[in-house]
């Protein structure tokens, strides 16, 4: 995971400086972007979706995909207790079997972070969400606030969400000019800082072409990840906003070498699901990014499901829910 | 650790491969007087069965059984005859799975493409065509249209079943009986279709088919008492059936070879770009008359085309037809395979660029592995003559009025592509480029209603669509 300060010059991205000078620079290099024909995008989406995955394959993909999840409760009635229990389900979310591994990272709102890394520790990331999650409604001031206080309390990743409103009027700079100040309240003391994730909400942004566009300019901010959405709003990810974003990153690293991570989140509930998304990320990005360092699923209800076919991998036969962990 | 698919092969034991076949002649299989041969799978080289090669005799037999049988199917109601072709496209839909594993045996396509694309088209077509039945005087084609008589049709082995139901439902619902001839390297589904007959009690003598080679055609094209002739394939065997009809009162219809252009413009989805064009010419293994094979893209962008273009063809999986994640099947005979390594050799020594990506091809069997042509010219032989192969030849241009110019340039006008995501450009586009079907940001795609055929050396007459009738029917015109 990387961990230079987000002040380190970048050498790949410094051709874009000019990029982002101003609004009307980003505007133009968004704006100038390959468009996405719907139609066609999502006719890749559901190819891909064809693929079929047996055996072997299946059983490596489960594991992955397990390694992949950022267990997530992001409730209003959220409480210690409830989060504690998530925390160890991620450790250990198949008690019964000790070659089940642990998921990559356990997303919760910042005032508990405490709770869950008094658990987890080193073993599993702790994600917060920030900057007035879901709805990122709030000034500046208020939005790192909630960042730093995050980071203060141990948080490794930090998901972020952008100003819809902003990006839909058209004032890129705004939204450029707040993933770079979210990124600088990211940095520690010690001066590493926690990964950062941006989540679009593509289902407020409505076209592929804006999702194409909101990826570039996260990107030229210096994100770790692109997210598609909070889980509050439908849709949420969807294989073909997943494509989009998985070629943007594709393309990116091919423009500037920087490697950047896409985490699709809410609405993925079945192993078959998941599988899907990994196929395309294959076949779509490439295999650098089958790696929880590279792909993260956001989800509550997935981990479950693939640790229901995991079993049925193994023993042969399907076990009813009542044989998993509620959290 | 790469994420490698492991096999998912669609089981062949729901197709019962008999050891030899007959004809079908008036509603029932005999034996040919002619001599035999033998249909392989092109995926292993394996014999499948022994098939009956149709004599000059046996086919008289099938076309006076297709006279007998139009006085009475001819005279069917509209109505009566939807029944029957409604009656065969549910039939194929219920054995969709039994058509798409034989047809992928027979022909070496990858099962994903005979399943998910040829069967539910070509129910589609018969259901399309069952519709019409009762519907002809609403078609435009005056008042009281009537059928033509005994329709000979001769089928291509790119799209074995397909084909058929582009000339058997049109044929049908217009009150017209065949005999059709499929090529003699995929002859299996189109005797399941007889089979497929039988069990729609469909009179007998309506569908008769003949199986052979080259000669049995002639015999088909050429007998006095076929009324209309309809024939797919190159287009070498479609001049040499014009000039044998020449003179005659036969009608014909003839979709030949073709050489279509894909142009790409700087401002196209890129990304559904390089995906039509992968789809353009390696869908059935570039064995499509109307395949992209000529890709023009603009130069500005011809760099980030071909980047893309590679890496995506470096996602292709070349293999078992039978595996459900097979993307490239086998070539479908050793005679084709030999002309597209014949034609390549030749864009080798013409000195343009040939790319294939790293791909293991199994040791039997026919195999080409996808492949693309860089730095081609006009000038160069692949890129105007058909290869009939998962290979592409990329041209550049600079202006819509270059690309127009190139596109055009070529004795064929099948299919056209065009790839902008400029709305008036589209229009333009399509109003001058001399091709039956025109592509706006996407390829290959096929649906009953829409009409198929070309322009110059790529043939004449429409198939599919209310266009398609008219070419079954007495002095209709569109």
């Amino acid at each position: 995971m990387p961990t230079s300060a987000p002040t380190d010059p970048v050498p790949g991205l410094a051709a874009y400086s000019e990029v982002t000078a101003s609004d009307a620079s980003l505007r133009r290099f968004l704006h100038g972007l390959p468009g996405v024909d719907q139609v066609g995008a999502e006719a890749r989406a559901a190819g891909l979706g064809t693929r079929s995955i047996k055996t072997t394959a299946k059983a490596w993909a489960l594991d992955l995909a397990i390694r992949m999840v950022d267990l997530t409760t992001l409730e209003g009635q959220d409480t210690p207790g409830k989060v504690r229990a998530l925390a160890n389900k991620a450790l250990r979310p198949d008690p019964a079997d000790p070659t089940c591994p642990s998921v990559a990272a356990v997303c919760v709102y910042g005032d508990l972070v405490g709770e869950v890394k008094a658990i987890v520790g080193d073993q599993v990331n702790v994600a917060a969400v920030a900057t007035a999650f879901p709805s990122g409604r709030a000034s500046m001031d208020v939005k790192l606030a909630d960042t730093r206080d995050a980071v203060a309390n141990g948080a490794d990743e930090i998901d972020m969400v952008i100003d819809r409103g902003a990006f839909l009027a058209g004032r890129y700079l705004q939204v450029f000019e707040e993933i770079v100040a979210t990124r600088e309240a990211c940095v520690r003391p010690d001066g590493t800082h926690a990964h950062l994730k941006v989540i679009f909400e593509t289902g407020e942004l409505q076209t592929y072409d804006n999702v194409r566009r909101a990826s570039w300019l996260a990107m030229l901010a210096g994100t770790d990840f692109i997210k598609t959405s909070t889980g509050k709003v439908q849709p949420a990810a969807t294989l073909p906003v997943t494509l989009v974003m998985l070629e943007a990153v594709r393309d990116f690293r091919e423009a500037t070498g920087v490697q950047i991570g896409v985490k699709p989140a809410g609405g993925i509930r079945t192993a078959k699901d998941a599988i899907k998304y990994l196929v395309m990320v294959n076949e779509i990005a490439g295999d650098d990014w089958l790696d929880p360092d590279w792909f993260r699923f956001g989800a509550s209800t997935l981990l479950n499901d693939l640790l229901m076919q995991r079993t049925k991998m193994t023993t042969g036969r399907y076990s009813g829910p009542d044989y998993f962990t509620l959290d | 650790m790469a994420f490698e698919y492991a096999p998912a092969p669609e089981s062949r034991s729901i197709v019962d491969i008999k050891p030899s076949y007959g004809l079908f002649i008036d509603g029932e299989f005999v034996d040919g007087r002619g001599s035999s041969f033998k249909t392989i799978n092109p995926a292993t080289e394996e014999t499948l069965a022994e098939i009956a090669e149709a004599s000059d005799a046996d086919v008289d037999l099938a076309v006076r059984a297709a006279r007998r049988a139009f006085r009475g199917w001819s005279r069917l109601s509209g109505k009566e005859r939807a029944k029957y072709l409604f009656r065969i496209a549910r039939i194929i839909q219920e054995r969709g799975r039994e058509l798409a594993v034989l047809e992928s045996i027979d022909n070496g396509k990858p099962i994903k493409e005979s399943r998910d694309v040829d069967v539910p088209i070509v129910a589609a077509h018969f259901f399309y065509y069952a519709g019409w039945a009762d519907k002809l005087e609403y078609a435009g084609l005056g008042p009281a249209p009537q059928p033509l008589g005994v329709a000979g049709q001769v089928i291509p082995w790119n799209f074995p079943l397909l084909m058929l139901a582009w000339k058997v439902a049109p044929a049908l619902a217009c009150g017209n009986t065949v005999v059709l001839k499929p090529a003699e390297t995929t002859p299996l589904t189109a005797l399941l279709f007889a089979e497929i007959c039988q069990q729609a009690d469909l009179p007998p003598g309506v569908v008769n088919i003949v199986t052979g080679a080259g000669a049995t055609g002639q015999a088909v094209v050429a007998h006095p008492d076929v009324d209309k002739v309809a024939f797919t394939g190159s287009t070498a065997v479609g001049k040499a059936i014009a000039r044998a009809i020449a003179g005659t009162d036969k009608k014909a219809t003839l979709e030949l070879g073709g050489k279509a252009a894909n142009i790409v413009f700087d401002d196209a989805p890129i990304d559904q770009a390089v995906e039509g064009i992968v789809g353009g010419i390696f869908f059935n293994q570039g064995h499509v008359c109307c395949a992209g094979s000529r890709l023009l893209v603009q130069e500005s962008v011809a760099d980030e085309v071909l980047a893309k273009l590679k890496r995506r063809m470096g996602t292709l999986r070349v293999g078992d037809p039978l595996d459900k994640n097979t993307d490239i099947g086998a070539i479908n005979s050793a005679e084709q395979l030999a002309r597209i390594r014949e034609l390549s050799e030749i864009g080798e020594s013409e000195g343009a660029e040939r790319w294939s990506p790293a791909c293991d091809l199994p040791s039997s069997g026919f195999w080409f592995p996808p492949t693309i042509f860089t730095g081609v010219t006009q000038a160069h032989r692949i890129a105007r003559e058909e290869v009939f192969g998962p290979v592409l030849s990329v041209l550049t241009f600079r202006t819509p009025a270059e690309a127009i110019e190139k596109a055009n340039n070529t004795p064929y006008g099948l299919s056209a592509g065009v790839w902008t995501e400029k709305g008036s450009r589209i229009l333009h586009m399509a109003s001058q480029l001399r091709a039956g079907v025109v592509w706006a940001n996407t390829f290959n795609k096929f649906d009953p209603a829409s009409p198929f055929g070309g322009y110059k050396e790529s043939g004449y007459g429409r198939e599919g669509g209310r266009q398609g009738l008219a070419a079954y029917l007495k002095g209709a015109d569109l």
